[in-house]
């Protein structure tokens, strides 16, 4: 048996009756990624895999040493850390980030090689990794999203059982969608941000990328949870996320947002997602059309909050305590050659555009104005919660495109995050679970949303329309 | 022309809390470079602040101390300016929420009280320290992210001697708070001033410059003196003064430019995500108040009231906290109604003790407590003994830990107050000392107190000075 | 809005970035497009509306001032590209 291709809540039913020891799924996954990381390229600097270090834990633990993959911006102590940068070259953090604590915590076993991603997760493609693009499992020629392309493409391609990503305008939903795995971003301030290399403090949050809702709902049940060491954590318990799993969506109150369904929408994704509402009704939910009014503002919104904040969490990476240095006879010589040659084109757009945003005389006009605007898309969610459960909507107007397709055009590329960035920007939590293919065989996903701390809902809605499905069971060819 | 100077002062002050502002590294002074570090104020990737709830109340309770408005909402923001001491860089500190507002603090200067605004006091981390080498500098971040006070006076300040005198008063005030060790010598209060002239009378604010690298008070002071002096010439030429940061050269006792090209700052303040926003409530503001203590200006004007004390001993009494309490403690047990004669003995003798010891007043341990001290004092003014044995029992009590009635009466150093046996030793020193009486006699009237001293010496200094003077005078004239 | 190559160059210098001329020319190419898209946001009256900071209701996020352990000196320098008797060494400041 293939164990590589089992989701985590199999492998732990079979490691409870001891049919199989973790390092039985450690050695099946390092045979797949030897034999196709190549391909697909879902990890970076692969040769770490044969690290001696590297050993399955037996643990009694709830993950019982589940092996999980990590994106390469989550720090992981005595690992590389590297943002798929090259400024970054060579960093090994002194310290775990919270999320993998919690992780070893509970027994999983972090895997030392890290996944693809765009660099700073600045980008939908992973095409902006100094390591190369990643490629799509289901279509090798096109992108598997992003900025958590790699741990998407691992997932799909059965190189990992479980994987963390982090989503700060649809890092993790789009690529997930892209890719055919279920990704969540949980809301802000539910998982700790603490190892997380920031790109955009107010937006960021980790979150999982799994091959099913059961799984989705396990990691997060880990992951989850107020951490001091965060003052954006928020102190409330945190459920068991499985045991809403299995119950039924009858009298479910599920809106859909007509704001979502025009602007460029590819027409078999609008199909596909107009068939997962039929679904729905059919499982007893209540649908109803309602209006986002602010919602093609989230891009523009989004492009100066996200990037502002980017421009200031990066200004650390000056070659004084780690990373690359560019040799150079005085300081500012110094800095500016290393991040002229440390950071890669997309990276030195978004922070000259946030430098730009946050200088003299343009404050008022863009970033102040763009926190106002943030408050409108957020009271538009507001007042859809008052009355509904949850809204139903795409992840991404297309499916995959194609690699190289977007690189040439930044504004193109950026409004492939349309359908996400408003739940960043409203702090609330969102899913993708695949909801069908198209012609060419590419996956489609559907986003769910719920107000801040639904994450029950979304689960239990997106469980119930996978098992009423079954599109989770598909492979990918490789 | 004449022309009156504009100053305003910036003072830096680090807060006293055990650990650093956003995380628990230990501020401690003078531990080896790098050791009281974490990935937090090393502002390694992905790490995050949490604000020291001590650093708050802290900044809160100068803030009241200070006569300032606390803000009802605050927030910390992002400071972006690229340097190597600064390890995110970027400071986090508040921009346009600052925590205190418009407050004040009253200073004495030529016999009048002048009140100094202060526009603002507010929270923000320190960045580290660099050493300059030839070709490399060299950084240690053990002071990044130990908390700091901003306190920023309005333009208020007129002559180098009361900005002297503000930062006396406001150093006093923070040490009653007990938030600060205020030590300029370790970095712990760094003060920069900005200074423009203006003709006497004028509306107008001058081009002003800003000064720094002043290590004490003094400095400050000898600072705006040189730069008054400076622009006022500059100003007589015709020349134009420059917008500019000046170093103070203490070796050079001058002011020259900052050898950087300056440009422009453009520091990109927004607010610190990371930090989400903190609301004073009245409650608290409460709370801190009533932990707030008697402050100087407030002590001195009741001891004056109260126990009759000139300015001048009272001033030199609440210049410390520690002092304030012992001396109050002595002056409520001194048992007579003129206070005098105590607080000589606490602004003379025992403050003389504890400078020679190197200790402050309230440290000195006195054999029997504050009751042996007092009798000594009385004993003195009741001339059972004189001045001079007084203060020299005084210290061998406390050198040697006996008691002071002890060592008057071991040594029987009562004061010799016996006419007869004083006139007996009289006629003695007269004949051994004949030059005296001839130079008396001849109208040196001076001529009595060496003959005094020579009384003093040969009863070792039991006599009593006055009446030795008066018995000697009586004998010369009379004869 | 117009985005010259001088603007991007002083925006460059804040940023602590070197920008060859052609990069300047792209960049003020793709920053005018971008900038040209966010402008939509004008169309909004945000006269009234506050601005949000923090998506979150929460304040007063404090610790106690209690000491948790630091990194070793060693552990902290790790990473240095360069030092010298547990100090991180840079070139030169002159600006």
């Amino acid at each position: 048996m293939e164990l590589n291709k089992l989701t985590a809540h199999e492998l732990i039913g079979q490691l409870e009756s001891n049919k199989i020891k973790p390092d039985d799924i450690l050695s099946s996954l390092k045979q797949r990624i030897q034999s196709i990381n190549s391909k697909v390229k879902g990890y970076v600097r692969v040769s770490d895999l044969l690290s001696p270090q590297l050993e399955a834990r037996s643990s009694k633990l709830p993950l019982k040493g589940i092996p999980v993959s990590i994106k390469d911006n989550i720090c992981t102590e005595g690992y590389n850390t590297e943002c798929c940068s090259k400024i970054l070259t060579g960093f090994k953090p002194p310290y775990d980030a919270t999320v993998i604590k919690k992780l070893k915590a509970a027994g999983a076993t972090i895997l030392p090689i890290k996944t693809n991603m765009d660099e700073f997760a600045f980008g939908s493609s992973t095409e902006n990794s100094c390591f190369g693009p990643t490629h799509n499992p289901w279509n090798l020629d096109c992108v598997p999203g992003g900025s958590s392309g790699g741990s998407a493409a691992v997932v799909a391609a059965d190189e990992a059982i479980v994987a963390l990503g982090s989503d700060t305008g649809g890092s993790i939903r789009q690529p997930a969608s892209f890719c055919g795995v279920v990704g969540l971003k949980p809301t802000y301030g539910r998982v700790s941000r603490y190892g997380l290399i920031a790109f955009a403090s107010s937006l960021d949050q980790i979150g999982p990328l799994t091959k099913d809702v059961e799984d989705n709902a396990i990691m997060l049940n880990v992951i989850s949870g107020y951490d001091p060491l965060d003052s954006t954590s928020v102190n409330i318990p945190v459920p068991d996320y499985t045991k809403t799993l299995g119950k039924n969506i009858k009298g479910l109150k599920i809106a859909i947002p007509k704001e979502y369904f025009i602007s460029g929408i590819d027409s078999e994704v609008k199909t596909c997602i107009e068939e997962a509402i039929n679904q729905m009704k059919q499982l007893g939910a209540i649908t109803k059309e309602v209006s986002l009014p602010h919602t093609k503002y989230a891009v523009p919104v989004y492009y100066i909050i996200a990037t502002a904040e980017a421009s200031s969490n990066l200004a650390r990476f000056d070659a004084v305590q780690y990373g690359l240095r560019v040799k150079a006879e005085n300081l500012i010589d110094m800095y500016k050659k290393t991040r002229d040659q440390g950071f890669g084109d997309e990276s030195k757009r978004r922070i000259i555009l946030g430098t730009f945003a946050l200088s003299h005389g343009y404050y008022d006009a863009y970033y102040s104005r763009a926190l106002k605007v943030r408050t409108l898309i957020k009271s538009d969610f507001d007042s859809v919660f008052k009355e509904f459960d949850c809204i139903v909507a795409p992840t991404a107007p297309t499916t995959a495109f194609k690699i190289g397709e977007k690189t040439n055009d930044p504004l193109q590329m950026y409004l492939s995050d349309i359908f996400t960035i408003s739940a960043n920007l409203a702090g609330i939590p969102a899913i993708s679970v695949p909801c069908g293919f198209t012609k060419k065989e590419l996956p489609v996903g559907l986003q769910i949303f719920a107000k801040p701390f639904g994450e029950e809902i979304i689960l239990q809605v997106a469980h119930t329309y996978e098992q009423a499905t079954l599109w989770h069971k598909k492979k990918a060819k490789l | 022309m004449n022309y009156e100077a504009v100053i305003g002062l910036e003072v830096h002050l680090h807060l006293k809390t055990k650990t650093k502002a956003f995380c628990g590294c230990s501020t401690e002074f003078g531990q080896g470079a790098n050791s009281q570090v974490c990935p937090v104020c090393l502002g390694f990737p992905g790490s995050l602040p949490v604000l020291n709830k001590l650093a708050l109340d802290f900044a809160i309770k100068a803030g009241l101390g200070l006569n300032c408005t606390i803000q009802s909402h605050t927030k910390f923001d992002r400071k972006n300016y690229f340097y190597p001491d600064l390890p995110k860089n970027y400071q986090i500190s508040q921009y346009d929420m600052p925590l205190a507002i418009n407050g004040y603090l009253d200073i004495d200067i030529e016999g009048k009280t002048k009140r100094i605004g202060i526009t603002r006091a507010h929270l923000e981390e320190d960045a580290g320290k660099l050493i300059h080498k030839d070709s490399e500098s060299w950084v240690d971040f053990n002071r990044t992210g130990i908390p700091l006070l901003e306190i920023v006076t309005e333009p208020d300040i007129s002559s180098p001697q009361e900005a002297y005198e503000y930062l006396s008063c406001l150093k006093n005030i923070l040490e009653y708070l007990e938030i600060s060790d205020c030590d300029m010598e370790k970095g712990s209060l760094r003060c920069d001033a900005n200074i423009s002239l203006r003709p006497k009378g004028a509306k107008e604010l001058g081009v002003k410059t800003e000064l720094k690298n002043m290590n004490s008070f003094k400095g400050v002071k000898d600072a705006l003196g040189f730069e008054i002096e400076r622009q006022a010439r500059a100003l007589e030429n015709g020349e134009k003064i420059i917008q500019e940061t000046r170093l103070w050269n203490i070796k050079s006792m001058e002011t020259v430019p900052m050898r950087t090209k300056e440009e422009a700052q453009d520091y990109r303040y927004f607010p610190e995500p990371d930090l989400p926003l903190f609301l004073i409530s009245a409650e608290k503001i409460n709370e801190i108040n009533t932990s707030i203590p008697e402050l100087p200006r407030q002590k001195l004007e009741r001891f004056v009231h109260d126990y009759g004390l000139s300015e001048y001993d009272a001033k030199i009494i609440v210049s410390s906290k520690a002092f304030a309490l012992t001396a109050e403690k002595l002056i409520k047990k001194w048992p007579n109604k003129i206070k005098k004669p105590l607080v000589n003995w606490l602004c003379g003798p025992l403050l003389s003790e504890a400078n020679s010891r190197n200790l402050s007043p309230e440290e000195i341990i006195i054999p029997g407590g504050d009751d042996e001290l007092i009798d000594l004092i009385i004993a003195q003014e009741e001339g059972k003994i004189s001045h001079l044995i007084a203060k020299t029992v005084f210290t061998e009590s406390i050198a040697t830990t006996t008691l002071a009635s002890e060592i008057i009466k071991k040594k029987n150093l009562f004061q010799i107050s016996d006419t007869d046996s004083l006139n007996a030793m009289i006629e003695e020193v007269l004949k051994d000392n004949i030059k005296s009486v001839a130079d008396y006699r001849a109208g040196k009237t001076n001529a009595v107190m060496a003959l005094v001293g020579q009384m003093m010496k040969k009863t070792g200094g039991k006599a009593n000075p006055k009446l030795v003077q008066e018995l000697l005078k009586r004998r010369l004239e009379n004869a | 809005m117009e985005i010259t190559k001088d603007t991007v160059k002083h925006v460059g210098h804040l940023a602590r970035i070197e920008l060859q001329d052609k990069e300047l020319d792209t960049l003020s190419i793709q920053l005018k497009s971008i900038l040209d898209f966010i402008d939509q946001l004008k169309e909004l009256n945000t006269k009234d509306v506050l601005p949000t900071s923090h998506i979150l209701p929460l304040n007063n996020v404090l610790r106690e001032d209690e000491c948790r352990d630091s990194l070793t000196t060693e552990k902290a320098l790790q990473n240095a590209p360069q030092k010298k008797d547990n100090f991180f060494v840079v070139p030169k400041i002159i600006e």
